[in-house]
């Protein structure tokens, strides 16, 4: 008995390691939380033989593993930090894929009355009117830099905010555990809201201005800055996710019943 | 109150089924702790040896230094690694950033100092004793060492779990090496962070109660093997 504990022990601190094609991609928490990748993972095994490896970060902390070549491509949703990265040439190019919204979540009582606005900036004002609680990402993802410039699109500026604006600088999944902790208003991506467990006395409150459409895009790290980079994986899986089968894939994917991403690539 | 109870059965019932991620992410989190508690011991503990037999300079210093970095704060060993281990950094060029291998380095960084220190402090007891026999014997400063590392043994056990405890429980740092990739760098800490993180509760305490099992039972096994806390033996 004594022997097997110990080659179990010995068994378990040699490392094992399984050679399949992989790369690297680095994706949003939003994208991630949405539980589509866990539709598209095993397809594009199947349909590949490549084994996709994500890591889960905000958009900006994606761009530095870009910048970095920590990873093989990227795929973000923040089209400013986008460019910004192509034009340092990190990236070979951007491709569009799909987009899907962002939502305003509330609590029910709805002390500012979020839910009869009319424009997303409307919503903002009138979160701010009220002073009501509002808990921000400030942790420089994709979502939190749209929720700063629906700041600006609304005449606000976030800097000069109260005790109210409470920025916590986590993930969004964090982020939607504080709000629901402390009953604050908050703007999420839907898939995350939909996904989400803890929902407590949150629901959501307002969505379907066209400004909180959100593209995500897929940028190949530039092989001409990191020679190890896998580019022709990383152009594999583009062609796939422009494919019509990825299409069909995303287009059907839905929770609850609501669907949650458009495939919107230029084939 | 119901999301204990609810994590509570999540738990047994995941351990039941066995359920197949479960085991999954369990195994990989033995294999980087126990990887890291070997190569930290290896490490660790002849340095505390060599530190109670031997005087030479610099040794107040580095006793000094190993106690303090007993409270490394994980993060910044993560952050230290991560920044080295990057394609960017000066071991770029090896490529293990986000591999179980970036994890065990970080978890070794964390845990040198803790079993270094507990160890020594109870090889120098040991050592006090032993002194005017191994002098006396004529011993060479290789055999004064084996023999306090051997003689020491349970005490070393010890130093050594201490130090399994902490890296099996550790977050920060292999989350920031590691990425928490799934099926290939998610160990059951990252897993409950993620699932924190969703909102998923029950699921999230239902692998903290199946860690902290973990680490009960690899304690009792290790006791086990060495034979320690029995009758007719101390």
């Amino acid at each position: 008995m004594k022997h097997v504990i110990w080659s179990a022990l010995a068994a378990l601190t040699v490392h094992t390691a399984a050679w399949a094609d992989e790369m690297k991609l680095a994706v949003t928490t939003s994208f991630h939380n949405s539980g589509l990748a866990e539709i598209l993972l095993p397809e594009i095994k199947a349909d590949l033989g490549l084994e996709v490896q994500l890591l889960v970060v905000g958009t900006g902390q994606a761009i530095r593993l870009g910048e970095a070549g920590d990873v093989d491509a990227i795929l973000v949703h923040s089209k400013k930090a986008e460019e910004a990265f192509l034009a340092a040439g990190h990236g070979t190019h951007r491709r569009e894929i799909m987009y899907n919204d962002f939502v305003f979540i509330g609590p029910k009582g709805d002390a500012a009355h979020v839910h009869d606005a009319t424009t997303a900036a409307d919503a903002l004002q009138k979160i701010a009117g009220a002073e009501a609680v509002f808990v921000s990402r400030g942790d420089d993802s994709g979502t939190h830099k749209k929720e700063l410039s629906l700041w600006n699109a609304a005449d606000l500026d976030a800097e000069g905010f109260g005790d109210w604006y409470r920025a916590v600088g986590a993930g969004m999944g964090a982020a939607l555990n504080t709000a629901s902790g402390m009953g604050a208003y908050i703007m999420s991506d839907r898939a995350s809201w939909l996904n989400f467990g803890n929902k407590g006395d949150l629901e959501l409150l307002y969505s379907g201005d066209p400004v909180l459409f959100n593209q995500y895009a897929y940028l190949p790290v530039n092989p001409g800055k990191h020679p190890h980079v896998k580019s022709e994986l990383a152009e594999q899986l583009e062609g796939w996710l422009v494919s019509d089968k990825a299409k069909g894939l995303i287009n059907s994917y839905k929770i609850n019943g609501e669907t949650l991403f458009v495939f919107n690539a230029k084939q | 109150m119901s999301e204990l109870w609810e994590g509570i059965t999540r738990a047994i019932w995941l351990v039941v089924t066995l359920d197949a991620d479960l085991v999954e992410i369990t195994l990989r989190s033995l294999r980087v702790t126990l990887s890291a508690l070997v190569v930290a011991s290896l490490i660790a503990l002849p340095l505390a040896a060599v530190l109670a037999v031997r005087r030479f300079w610099l040794r107040r210093a580095t006793i000094a230094v190993l106690n303090a970095l007993m409270g490394l704060p994980p993060v910044v060993v993560g952050l230290l690694v991560y920044v080295v281990l990057s394609r960017d950094g000066p071991l770029g060029v090896l490529g293990l950033l986000f591999t179980p291998t970036a994890m065990i380095i970080a978890q070794v960084i964390i845990i040198v100092p803790l079993i270094a220190s507990i160890a020594h402090q109870s090889l120098r007891e040991l050592w006090s004793d032993y002194h005017d026999l191994l002098i006396s014997l004529h011993t060479s400063q290789f055999q004064r060492i084996c023999t306090l590392l051997w003689d020491g043994r349970r005490a070393l056990l010890t130093a050594a779990l201490a130090g399994f405890g902490r890296a099996i429980g550790e977050v920060g740092a292999i989350m920031v090496v590691g990425g928490n990739i799934d099926h290939h760098t998610r160990v059951l800490t990252t897993a409950i962070a993620l699932e924190t993180g969703k909102g998923e509760f029950a699921l999230a305490l239902g692998l903290g109660f199946v860690l902290i099992g973990l680490a009960v039972a690899v304690n009792l096994c290790i006791h086990w093997l060495g034979q320690t806390e029995r009758t007719g033996r101390w």
